[in-house]
């Protein structure tokens, strides 16, 4: 064979080859699994997702990602995203969502599983569990009796370079979202900025502040009550200790993680029956013992140790108003806390 | 027949030339459209304290690694080349493993090792030392960048050491000039190309790094771009900051480019050999400077990484596949490696043969160093979701933004092996009457192989060790080493970065040992 010939012969299977390789690839799209945005974290959500499709059959694609750079990422997607479903664990994310319409109702018998105060006043998002906003402390470094009764009033001189906060943390900036509503956004940014001059220290996620606390890097961290039981579940003799800001203090927030279903979705009973899943006693019951969070459906019984729901005193603000996600962002950003 | 076919490739590659010329320009159009979008007056927030501050703050890591790279890299370049130091190609091996693993990986491990809680401080606490002073901030970020940037300078230095004219340094030292003398007048000045080109490229990499200052907590450009890129709904910001570290990328680029092409002047082609200098009693100190730059680049990191790896995995830890996720890394590395070379062959053809496309091409292939992954990852989120969703978050995107930001690699690696190929040969094939293709195919191809092939590998570690690109555009589901690792970093759960680690430093070992092979 001449030399040419070869090198066509050579060209022509190099060709083919690439060819069938990328029908392939592009192959593996046709059947279209339940795409959900995570912006829980993966460990404590792959399980349960897992068991969906386990029961159901439905097959799941999970995207993880921090809150505020999905819901970003969903609004410039626009009417392509691949999004179908939306988990977040704070509901200012899907307040964002449903300020800018992009959420879907879901159907009265799935809202009505939970009580009113834990799900979007139009229907556009339900709560799936319940998380208070707490300052996890290591006794070790400060006593119980030297701990703040307000959130605000840790830009007191006392507590400089103790605390520890993580300002990308779709929760946190879910409890800057509140100081604003509640008490104003001037109040919010003097806090903030209150803070920064403090000596907070910035970590990159919750559980990087929890562990810094721990091992004593600070004595105070700003994140949500059950890192205390995920760490000791791990190491029972870790030094650490909840401590919840006082009665209807801002700082008493109860926020919690929740879903809803895109517009953008081509797949929306699938979704909701997604979100229905989360509402089951099995899902509930997960959520209560494996993630130490608060079931929102009536029969499930929080771990022991935890103070019940009912028992917590959180401020009165209501849910569906923690929704200007964009404005708490410009005023981290102008307060410093945000680059 | 054979003239048709050498016109349908001529052709072709010209398409490919425009195509990656495209592609390479995509990341600057996107940053010029946003820096002109009029709703946030971006350009208001460059020029405010926030703004200003972000770019001091990265001027002063780069000055810094810059003078690092300097300071480590001189010595090392001198020891391991031109003296007696016993097993200087171990130590320069040692020395070169920084250079291939990822900046975030040996952060991770030093804020382990020295963090003011850390395992460091744990032996210390016995003797009372309750916390160390924090590594993080600008000194971590500029002695990780050290560590992984200076052997740019040692690489070309010690080619430049090696190839100094002996008999200098004889007529030098017959004329009275002490060893020292010697040194400083002789040898050094004719290498200042060399270090120039090796100090510069460092500082380049410093400003375009994404994980050490991220693990470090400094906000330096790419930290706060992608900050602003996850938490912010305004993107036009990052956009103008992007802007402004393209501009000093180019500016440190011109200023390299014209040293390297000293560098190629400077060269004596001499065939004697260099001598070599006996150390004396300096062997000790020079032993422990080399122990001391291999103990920060290799033995933390390493001890960090096995104690991680017997340790238990905390419960919390979400299951993954290693298998899966090493293919997948190794998968995705090696077919943007196959691409991205396969690419630079013709671009390579083409600039030799002409020297239009090779003004217009060779341009080209310098936007890929100013880019950071991160700036090539915004841009390619940007226009496909806006003209190609059925794409985005698909393989061939994430394909084409590797091969955009790390196409300079290839390209440079096949112009070297090209250049190394003795002139006559192609010119004798071409008297015989061979055409353009057949040249290349059995006369330079062959002989370069080498040079592409180091080229290539390259390329793999480059691709296998990046992390904004993985973190923006994988597909959903479609996790990569370096994934695993920032994931982990970030939960704190630094367990599970021991395998991956280990795993990671093992390739990019093993291609050190490669490359020198082809030296």
């Amino acid at each position: 064979m001449g030399d040419n010939m070869k090198f066509i012969r050579n060209s022509l299977l190099v060709s083919v080859f690439l060819l069938v390789t990328s029908l392939g690839v592009l192959a593996q799209d046709a059947k279209e699994p339940l795409t959900i945005y995570s912006a829980r974290r993966e460990e404590l959500v792959a399980p349960i997702i897992e068991r969906f499709t386990e029961d159901t059959g439905i097959a799941v694609e999970v995207r993880y990602g921090n809150l505020a750079e999905m819901v970003a990422m969903i609004l410039e997607e626009g009417d392509e995203s691949p999004a179908d479903v939306f988990f977040t664990q704070d509901a200012s994310g899907l307040g964002a969502l449903a300020r800018e319409e992009r959420l879907i109702p879901l159907s009265d018998d799935l809202l009505e599983r939970v009580p009113e105060r834990f799900r979007s006043d139009d229907g556009l998002w339900v709560g799936i569990s319940g998380r208070a906003r707490v300052a996890i402390y290591n006794p070790t470094l400060i006593e119980a009796d030297d701990l703040p009764a307000s959130l605000l009033d840790l830009t007191d001189e006392k507590y400089r370079g103790m605390v520890g906060w993580a300002p990308t943390n779709g929760p946190f900036q879910g409890q800057v979202t509140a100081i604003r509503v509640l008490l104003g956004d001037e109040v919010a940014k003097a806090w903030v900025e209150g803070m920064l001059a403090n000596d907070v220290v910035t970590f990159p996620e919750n559980t990087a502040v929890v562990q810094a606390v721990v091992d004593g890097e600070v004595a105070i961290g700003l994140v949500n009550h059950y890192y205390l039981n995920e760490f000791r579940a791990e190491n029972p003799d870790i030094d650490a200790e909840n401590h919840y800001f006082e009665a209807e203090d801002v700082g008493a927030l109860v926020n919690v993680a929740a879903a809803g279903v895109l517009d953008s979705s081509d797949q929306p009973e699938e979704a909701q029956a997604f979100i229905e899943y989360l509402l089951s006693p099995d899902a509930q019951t997960y959520f209560a013992t494996e993630t130490y969070e608060y079931p929102l459906i009536s029969g499930i019984d929080t771990i022991e140790g935890l103070l019940p729901l009912d028992e917590l005193k959180p401020p009165a603000v209501d849910l569906s108003s923690l929704d200007d996600l964009e404005g708490t962002i410009a005023l981290m950003q102008e307060a410093g806390a945000l680059p | 027949m054979k003239l048709f076919l050498d016109s349908v490739l001529t052709y072709s590659s010209r398409l490919i030339a425009l195509a990656v010329g495209l592609l390479a320009i995509l990341p600057l159009v996107y940053l010029a459209l946003r820096a002109v979008d009029a709703d946030s007056a971006p350009l208001g927030y460059l020029l405010s304290v926030r703004g200003l501050e972000v770019i001091s703050r990265s001027v002063v890591l780069m000055v810094a690694v810059m003078g690092g790279a300097l300071a480590l890299g001189v010595p090392f370049a001198w020891f391991t080349s031109r003296t007696d130091l016993p097993y200087r190609r171990v130590w320069l091996a040692l020395g070169l493993v920084p250079m291939v693993t990822p900046t975030y990986l040996i952060g991770v491990t030093y804020i382990f090792a020295f963090g003011p809680r850390g395992m460091v401080q744990g032996w210390l606490e016995p003797l009372g030392v309750e916390r160390l002073p924090p590594i993080y901030g600008l000194f971590g970020a500029a002695l990780v960048l050290t560590l992984c940037t200076f052997p740019y300078v040692v690489l070309p230095l010690r080619a430049a050491f090696m190839q100094v004219t002996p008999r200098l340094e004889e007529a030098a030292a017959d004329l009275g000039a002490g060893r020292w003398q010697v040194f400083w007048r002789v040898i050094l000045p004719p290498c200042y190309p060399a270090i120039l080109s090796g100090v510069i490229l460092a500082g380049i990499y410093s400003l375009s790094d994404f994980g050490a200052a991220a693990i470090m907590r400094y906000n330096n450009f790419t930290q706060v771009i992608y900050l602003q890129y996850t938490n912010s709904f305004d993107r036009n910001r990052g956009a103008v900051l992007a802007l402004v570290l393209v501009l000093i990328t180019f500016a440190l680029l011109l200023v390299e480019r014209r040293a390297a092409h000293r560098i190629e002047h400077i060269t004596t082609g001499s065939p004697e050999a260099a001598r070599t200098v006996r150390l004396g009693r300096w062997r000790v100190p020079a032993l422990a400077f080399c122990s001391l730059i291999v103990g920060m680049g290799v033995v933390v990191p390493l001890v960090v990484l096995v104690q991680w790896l017997t340790t238990h995995n905390v419960s919390r830890a979400v299951d993954y596949n290693p298998l899966t996720l090493t293919l997948n890394t190794f998968g995705v590395s090696a077919v943007t490696a196959i691409l991205g070379t396969a690419l630079a062959i013709p671009l390579v053809v083409l600039m030799r043969r002409s020297s239009a496309w090779a003004g217009w091409l060779g341009r080209l292939s310098y936007v890929g160093y100013m880019l950071p992954g991160i700036v090539v990852g915004l841009a390619v989120v940007f226009f496909a979701t806006r003209y190609l969703p059925a794409l985005y978050q698909t393989f061939p995107v994430f394909i084409i933004a590797y091969v955009m930001r790390f196409l300079p690699i290839s390209i440079g690696a096949t112009q070297n092996a090209f250049a190394q190929v003795n002139p006559r040969l192609e010119e004798s094939a071409y008297s015989l009457g061979a055409l353009g293709w057949q040249v290349v195919a059995r006369i330079m191809l062959p002989l370069a192989r080498s040079g592409i092939l180091s080229g290539a590998v390259l390329f793999f570690l480059a691709v296998m060790k990046e992390l904004p690109i993985a973190l923006m555009l994988a597909p959903t589901g479609f996790h990569t080493l370096s994934y695993r690792i920032w994931s982990a970093y970030q939960e704190a759960i630094f367990s599970q970065i021991g395998l991956p680690g280990l795993l990671l430093m093992l390739v990019s070992t093993l291609s050190i040992v490669f490359i020198l092979r082809q030296e």
